[in-house]
This record gives C-alpha cells, sequence and structure tokens, in this order.
C-alpha cells in the first residue's frame, strides 16, 4: 500500500468510528485518544475497519505505535 | 381492559413522544411484543407491552408528547385459549393447566405514576421505579410428576408445573412433557420478535428476519442484528467504496476537503436517521437538561460518599495480551471489560451497592445489570445497562459492550436497557483522567469510577516495582451501606482481577 493509500484507508476509517471528526483537515499528529477523544472501543473498531478495508492487522503488542493518525497511516503503509 | 402506558425509560424522563405505532387497532399482542418507539429525550426506544389481548383504540398519535404513565392505548383483554390461532405455545400450555382460570391482563407492573422521594423537593418529578420484569405467571398448579419425567422437563427446558397430565390423577407423562416442549419450539419458530428499525431495514434489504439470530431482549432482533445478518464477513464490514477521497490529479497532500468528494458513507451501526442537525441539538440540549435535573436530585437527595483503591492491572493485563494475541480484532478484550466482569461479581457479593433505594427504603438486587455511562460524541452521556453482567463470559460482556456503545451513539437504545442498571460505572479514565468522583444516578445506589490505565512503582514484599494500576473510586450511598462495605466491594475487585482466568 502507498501512502497515500493508507492515508484514504485511515481517513475512512475515523470517518467511521468518529463521522463529526473533519477527516479532510485532520492533523497528522492527532493522537487518537487526547485529540479525537477515541475510547478503547472506538479504537478496537478504528483497529477493525482497517483490517477489513486493507488487510492489516495491527496486533495489540503494535498499538504504541499507531496512537496519531500518522502512526497508523505509516504503520498501514509498511504492512499493506 | 387494560391500559399500556408511557414507561419511565430511566429515572430522569419526564415524557416521550411517540414516534411510530407498530400495531393498529385489532391486533393481537402478546406480552413482551414491542408496539411503538418512543423519543426521549434521548435516544429512540423500542416499547415493549406489558398487557396482552387486542388493541382496542389507540389514544395518542404518532408525533405526540405525553407526560409518564399516560396512557397510549387500550388493550382488551381475551378469552385466553384464544382458539389456537394467536397465543404463543407458552400460553397455551399454561392456559391449559390453568383450565378455568379466567386471564386478566397480567400484573402491570409498569410505574404509572410518581413516586416521590423522601427529601425530594423538587415536587412531582415523576420518580423511578424501578421494574423488576418478571414472570407474572399465575401460581402453579400442584401436579404429579414422576422422577424421570421431572429429568425429562429439565433437559428440555419446560415448566412441569404448567404441563398439563393426561396421566392417572393428572399426572405429566413422558408425552406430556414433550408435547409441551414441541407446541413451544414450533410457535417461537413462528414469531420473530423484531424491532421495528430492524423490520424496516430487514424489508429495505430483503433479509429474512427468522434467519437472523437476535441479540435483544428475549432473542429480539434488533437493527444491529440485521446488518449483521447482511455482512457475512464481520460485525462492521465497510468495504471501503471510495478507496481514493482525492482525485487523482489533486496535490498529494492537500489537507481541505474537497466537496465534490463526499466521504465513504457510514454503513454501519448509524441507522437511517430521518433527523435533522436541528433535531440533534434539541436533543442534546433536552440531555444536558435532564442530565442536570436528575444529578440535582441525587446530590439533593442522596447523602455520598466517596472511597477510592488502587486496583493492581498486572495479571489482568498480562494474561488479556496472551488472550488478545491469537485473536483477530474483532474478538480482542479491552481492560474495561476485564474490570467490568470483575465489578459485576463484586456486586453480587457486596449487595448493598448493587439495587435501588425506593420508597425510603433499600432494595437489593439480586440481578447485577451493570450500567455503563456512555459519553456521546455529540455531547451528553447515557448509562444503559449491560443485563446479567455477572453471569457473561468475557467474550459475551465485551460483544454486549461494543453493542450497547454502539446503539447509544447512534441513538437507539431499549428500554430495559435505559431502566433497569443497578449499579454504574464510569469509566471516564479512557480519556485520561487518573480518577473519577461520580454522582449516584438515582435511585440507584452507588457509581463506580474507573481512571485510566496507567504504569506506577508499586511496592510489595518489601520490593518495588512497576505495574498497570487503575484508580477505582466509589461514590455509594450512605443511607444504605457505609465505607466498610463500601471498601469491600473495591477490594473484591482488586483480588477478583488477580485472576483474570476465571473472570
Amino acid at each position: 500500500l502507498n501512502e497515500q493509500d493508507a492515508r484514504a484507508a485511515v481517513r475512512a476509517a475515523i470517518g467511521q468510528v468518529a463521522p463529526d471528526v473533519e477527516t479532510g483537515t485532520l492533523d497528522d499528529g492527532a493522537r487518537f485518544r487526547q485529540d479525537l477523544e477515541l475510547d478503547s472501543l472506538d479504537f478496537l473498531r478504528l483497529i477493525e475497519t482497517i483490517a477489513v478495508s486493507t488487510g492489516v492487522d495491527v496486533p495489540e503488542r503494535d498499538y504504541a505505535e499507531v496512537v496519531t493518525v500518522r502512526g497508523l497511516v505509516d504503520y498501514v503503509a509498511a504492512h499493506g | 381492559v387494560g391500559e399500556f402506558r408511557m414507561p419511565a425509560l430511566g429515572a430522569d424522563m419526564e415524557r416521550g413522544t411517540v414516534v411510530e405505532w407498530l400495531v393498529k387497532p385489532g391486533d393481537y399482542v402478546h406480552r413482551g411484543d414491542i408496539v411503538a418507539v418512543v423519543d426521549t429525550e434521548k435516544a429512540d426506544m423500542d416499547i415493549e407491552t406489558f398487557e396482552e389481548g387486542v388493541v382496542a383504540e389507540l389514544l395518542v398519535g404518532v408525533g405526540a408528547t405525553v407526560p409518564v404513565g399516560a396512557a397510549l392505548a387500550r388493550i382488551t383483554a381475551t378469552p385466553a385459549a384464544g382458539a389456537g390461532a394467536g397465543p404463543s405455545a407458552g400460553e397455551a400450555v399454561r392456559a391449559a393447566g390453568e383450565a378455568a382460570s379466567v386471564r386478566v391482563p397480567a400484573g402491570v407492573p409498569e410505574p404509572a405514576h410518581a413516586v416521590k422521594e423522601p427529601g425530594s423537593v423538587t415536587g412531582p418529578v415523576p420518580g423511578p421505579v424501578p421494574v423488576p420484569v418478571t414472570g407474572h405467571i399465575p401460581g402453579p398448579a400442584p401436579v404429579t410428576v414422576s422422577p424421570p419425567v421431572r429429568r425429562l422437563a429439565h433437559r428440555l427446558g419446560v415448566n412441569v408445573e404448567r404441563v398439563r397430565g393426561t396421566g392417572a390423577h393428572g399426572t405429566v407423562t413422558h408425552a406430556d412433557v414433550e408435547r409441551a416442549a414441541s407446541v413451544r419450539d414450533e410457535a417461537a419458530a413462528r414469531r420473530v420478535r423484531s424491532s421495528p428499525r430492524a423490520r424496516r431495514l430487514a424489508a429495505e434489504l430483503g433479509v429474512d428476519l427468522a434467519g437472523v439470530a437476535g441479540t435483544g431482549p428475549q432473542g429480539a432482533v434488533t437493527e444491529t442484528d440485521v446488518h449483521r445478518a447482511t455482512a457475512p464477513a464481520g460485525p462492521s464490514v465497510p468495504a471501503l467504496r471510495a478507496p481514493t477521497p482525492e482525485p487523482e490529479h489533486a496535490p498529494p497532500l492537500r489537507r481541505t476537503p474537497s466537496p465534490r468528494m463526499p466521504e465513504p458513507s457510514p454503513p454501519e451501526p448509524s441507522p437511517p436517521e430521518p433527523r435533522t442537525p436541528a433535531h440533534a441539538a434539541d436533543r442534546s440540549k433536552s440531555l444536558r437538561h435532564a442530565i442536570g435535573t436528575l444529578m440535582a436530585r441525587s446530590k439533593k437527595s442522596i447523602p455520598h460518599y466517596y472511597l477510592s483503591t488502587t486496583l493492581d492491572l498486572g495479571a489482568g493485563l498480562a494474561w488479556m495480551q496472551r488472550a488478545n494475541a491469537g485473536r483477530p480484532v474483532a474478538g480482542r478484550l479491552v481492560p474495561a471489560a476485564l474490570l467490568f466482569k470483575a465489578a459485576a461479581l463484586a456486586a453480587r457479593e457486596v449487595s448493598e451497592v448493587n439495587g435501588f433505594f425506593v420508597d425510603g427504603e433499600f432494595r437489593p438486587s439480586a440481578a447485577v445489570h451493570l450500567g455503563v455511562a456512555v459519553a456521546l460524541r455529540q455531547g451528553g452521556l447515557v448509562a444503559p445497562a449491560i443485563h446479567d453482567a455477572d453471569t457473561l463470559t468475557l467474550d459475551e460482556l465485551m460483544s454486549n459492550l461494543r453493542d450497547l456503545v454502539s446503539r447509544a451513539r447512534a441513538g437507539h437504545l431499549q428500554r430495559a436497557e435505559m431502566a433497569d442498571p443497578t449499579i454504574t460505572v464510569t469509566n471516564l479514565g479512557e480519556l485520561g483522567v487518573d480518577s473519577v468522583f461520580g454522582v449516584i444516578y438515582p435511585p440507584q445506589v452507588a457509581l463506580l469510577g474507573l481512571g485510566r490505565v496507567r504504569e506506577e512503582p508499586w511496592a510489595r514484599n518489601g520490593l518495588l516495582g512497576v505495574r498497570p494500576a487503575v484508580t477505582a473510586t466509589l461514590s455509594a450511598d450512605h443511607r444504605v451501606s457505609d465505607g466498610l462495605r463500601g471498601g469491600r466491594f473495591l477490594a473484591r475487585i482488586d483480588e477478583l482481577l488477580q485472576k483474570p482466568e476465571e473472570l
């Protein structure tokens, strides 16, 4: 997956989990918990949505790498 | 003649608006059938009837807002046996057992009138009346049952007390029990409980409700179930329909939204809401008002006391990470599931924190319906219940939790979920605070607050280590318990968490 596809997938997933977030203007440094206010269930759903749309499964031990939008985009791009 | 009334869907509900009628005059309704959809200040909810019979008249039109307790429809009782056509097998069997007893509208448990809490200065606020939805089944007729037949009945899940015996002196035989079981199964197969939105959605999607596993009350098929049935690969399966939200010729890192490229529409649980933004704003405002009123009442009438303790989550998280390592994302647990299960078990043991304070006295609850405070993204919160949380496996609790939260956020909960939490837990720590001292939801008597999971230095047996920890707080009602029992509740949660494999 190139970065652009990864970014699109991440944005789409965020749009589903948190419909009120304006994904078009989303800052890359935004943190899911603190800035986008995703709780653990939201986060799980985000990861699940990504797994379905891109086939990239983020195991729990890697959660620390994907706490920001950029982190998740990079992770998906690297593993997709 | 019975009346179907506007139920109290939570302690803070004063009125509701009929959004949809699912029955019309002349329809036969069974106890538990969903007959209307009511818009409260929090969500649209499916409302079931506690009456049984024929709908004689609808007294309130769609769109009308009426106070809690107002009659919505008249339901006329009919002779029970119902000529075999309508009533479910359960009733047929029961009716047979009761022989000549006249069928009256079953004991109506619904809280029709206001109950003032002692010390309440707010006047006639419609009070919360927690309603244990019990069987309302007429007392058992004396029957003679031999032990082997009793064993068979037990195996088939048939209540022998309600089976009419055809043996000598009314003795219940093997055949009687088997017949009762098969009549019941056939009826159950014929009748699929479902919510109105689920039916509408099923019709739109061409789904046969009979083939959908229901997760709602008494197995009712909910909207989420229908979605699940149409999404074979998983609960929320957004096949990425528009993989490139940016047009190809666009600069690669454009940050402004492109009006021509709509986001892929969320396919899952948000219902096709015909609501306008104005409606959402209204609801948000009235939700804030409802929360304020309820919390003010709580603080006026409940003498809160507060306790705090630190839970050692080392064993729990290590176990959970091992369990999650082998699971697909959809099957993974979150720490909240462990904490909630431990809390539910502890609440069952320390009964002074689990139940309702009504009419000047505490009524402990045998069941633990764990209310979960869910923050809504547009503001406000609701605290619907995970029913019988103490009896669920961790996986069941996890899946119920995910379902409940997604429906709460979509604004679609069921009556019982709103009305009957016996203790509430708030998990505000998810978003960063160390501890939360909450306000009890009347008529409940305790609220458990969970802070965030954090690493902290931990001295044990003379050694210093680092452990993941969570601060748990208890707000409890001094009319019911004091610190000793409250402390016991928190301590039990910690103890239970040390053996996560047994949760």
